[in-house]
């Protein structure tokens, strides 16, 4: 089987977020870069099919040089190889296209992306690559079989969850508890040295967007604090002065 | 600009989500002088879809039939398209919900249009079309420009408020549509579906109750379930919660469970950790029960109580009973 596992570079999850050039860029200083979570859950559950039923596990990257020690780490955890689109991904549909276009030359079985990245949260990037390669996409995905060339999974639906069968290939968008992220060990590490890591440059695509200015939300004001032995006029003041209720 | 709003009915009705995006469609549709269609799918009483016309639509394109009554992002997609090709629609309004990400992003690349995901607030249109969207968790905004002739706007919840008052008492015209259906989207067999009938949805739910390791077992939530059954609320949990299996993995609120965005979240025995407040702050108003008053998520919180959650609950049960 072959697998792909597509993953961003993103700011930690406890990051503090600020930006620069006039609020046209993150400003990075300080800010620790990690593999998307749900890309991480990706990764860990196509390492593990990679193990039980043999084939290649290549890791993407749309993104800048960057984000090469976290494509390392990816190899660590146990991809065979690595690609990385040297753009700057700003765009979904830009982000898709490129992804469509390694994946039409290479026939993977099973596309393993998370459900959203942690930096623009669109959750649209595993629909747009499976309609570019005309095969199904599923997503939040939280559990995955392979059996031959039918794959079972386990998707949230709203208030619950569905469980289906349907033939690779696929493009899925992982979260957990699909399998737990894996830490690299130190052969691990030291092979990812050496396994290849391979640039390429975008093929181009239309402009469908173009990123604008950045701004944080208005700082929250005061919590107000009520005694704990006048726990009920909070009710009061919900319906009152929230006007929530 | 011509617009086109695909909505989500739960049983039947309407969702709140998708009320929501009726009202955004129709305010994009007013400001460039276009229409506002409403396109649905499953079964609905025509009595229910006419109600889109209370929220600006003109028209409800209603595709039935067996085929898509099951939730089915790919055969959703294909039909939208055409819809979209039928009433040259220019903009096309979706709600954010794991199935809207879907059907934007495969109509997106069958159309070619942009696609912004997690919209909050009515576009900038003139001359330009710029819209502005949630990133890094709600940690920030980002206005973006939408450049492609089709563009596909996935909307957060509260982008825009219903007041009920000023609704209009208009009906939409529903018109049966009928897509072609391609065997490929219906490939795959679904063996199983677990849902909680009774349960009110996280992602609708105008009130959450939620708890955390401070509920200190399972058996203990009752205190929590009476509050939020005296409001009328969904509950929801933290992480650490799901993961002992103290509650439903469906609950976990946070970075890596559900986002939600209730008028009101009141958290009982939760830290306030960025993890669980990444998928919390798009809330109205927060209201934290916490012990220790250095807990973190009073910072967060527009109301706090510094006590023992079973000393607090059920004052607060009392009170909300007496409300009614
Ligand atoms: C990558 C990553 C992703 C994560 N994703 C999520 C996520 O999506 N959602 C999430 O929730 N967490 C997530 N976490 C975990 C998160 O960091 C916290 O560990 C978690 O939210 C803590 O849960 P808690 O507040 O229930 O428990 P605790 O941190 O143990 O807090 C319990 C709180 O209850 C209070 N308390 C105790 N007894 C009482 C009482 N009798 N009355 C009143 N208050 C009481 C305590 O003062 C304390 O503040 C994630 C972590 C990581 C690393
Ligand atoms: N720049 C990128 N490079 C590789 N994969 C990406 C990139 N952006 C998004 N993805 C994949 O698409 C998923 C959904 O992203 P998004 O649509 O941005 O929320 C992510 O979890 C990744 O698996």
């Amino acid at each position: 089987m072959k697998i792909l596992v597509c993953i961003t570079n993103v700011p930690d999850t406890t990051a503090k977020i600020t930006f620069t050039d006039n609020d046209t860029k993150l400003n990075k200083n300080g800010v620790q870069y990690i593999i998307g979570p749900y890309d991480d859950y990706a990764l860990a559950r196509g390492v593990e099919l990679k193990e039980q039923s043999g084939g290649t596990l290549t890791v993407l990257h749309v993104g800048e040089a960057d984000a090469d020690p976290q494509i390392r780490k990816a190899l660590a955890i146990g991809a065979d190889d690595a690609i990385r689109i040297n753009a700057d991904p700003l765009d979904s549909y830009f982000t898709a296209s490129q992804i469509a276009h390694v994946a039409k030359q290479n026939n993977y079985d099973l596309i393993l992306m998370g459900r959203e990245s942690i930096d623009f949260n669109s959750g649209v990037v595993h629909g747009l690559v499976g309609e570019m390669l005309e095969i199904p996409s599923y997503s939040p995905v939280m559990k995955l079989e392979i059996n031959g060339t039918t794959a079972t999974i386990a998707r949230e639906i709203d208030g619950g969850k569905e469980t289906l069968t349907v033939s690779l290939p696929l493009v899925l968008g992982c979260q957990e508890p699909i399998a737990e992220w894996k830490i690299p060990n130190m052969r691990g590490i030291m092979t990812a040295r050496t396994k290849p890591l391979q640039v390429l440059e975008p093929v181009s695509v239309d402009e469908m967007t173009t990123p604008g200015k950045y701004a944080l939300p208005a700082p929250k004001g005061a919590c107000k604090m009520i005694p704990a032995d006048e726990a009920a006029t909070l009710i009061k003041l919900l319906q009152t002065e929230a006007k929530v209720l | 600009m011509s617009v086109l709003i695909f909505i989500e009915l739960d049983n039947g009705v309407i969702k709140k989500t998708s009320l929501e995006a009726i009202l955004y469609g129709s305010k994009v549709a007013e400001k460039t002088g276009g229409e506002a269609t409403v396109l649905a799918f499953g079964s609905a009483d025509s009595s229910e879809l006419e109600k889109a016309g209370h929220y600006g639509a003109t028209k409800v394109l209603h595709a039935s039939g067996e085929k898509l009554n099951h939730e089915n992002s790919l055969a959703y997609a294909d039909a939208l398209v055409q819809a979209v090709n039928q009433e040259q629609s220019k903009v096309i309004i979706i709600s954010k919900s794991g199935l809207g990400d879907a059907v934007a992003a495969r109509a997106a690349a069958k159309l070619k249009a942009g696609v912004v995901s997690g919209v909050t607030e009515l576009p900038e249109i003139n001359g330009s079309f710029k819209v502005t969207r949630s990133i890094y968790t709600g940690k920030a905004f980002a206005t973006t420009e939408i450049k492609s002739d089709i563009k596909i706007l996935v909307v957060k919840k509260n982008a825009v408020e219903i007041d009920e008052n000023a609704l209009s008492t208009v009906q939409a015209v529903v018109e049966a549509f009928s897509p072609n259906l391609r065997d490929s989207d219906f490939k795959a067999t679904v063996t199983n579906v677990e849902k909680a009938a009774s349960e009110l949805s996280l992602t609708e739910a105008d009130i959450i109750v939620s708890g955390g390791r401070g509920m200190k077992s399972p058996d203990q939530w009752q205190p929590l379930l009476d509050l939020a059954s005296a409001l009328g609320a969904a509950t929801g949990c933290s992480k650490p919660v799901s993961d002992l299996d103290w509650r439903p993995h469906h609950e976990h609120i946070g970075q890596t469970g559900i986002k939600v965005a209730p008028n009101l979240y009141i958290a009982c025995g939760i830290s306030g950790a960025i993890q669980h407040l990444a998928g919390v702050n798009g809330s109205k108003c927060i209201v934290v029960i916490n012990k220790d008053p250095e807990a973190p998520f009073f910072k967060a919180a527009d109301y706090g109580i510094v006590g023992d959650v079973f000393e607090i609950l059920p004052k607060l049960t009392e009170a909300a009973r007496n409300l009614k």
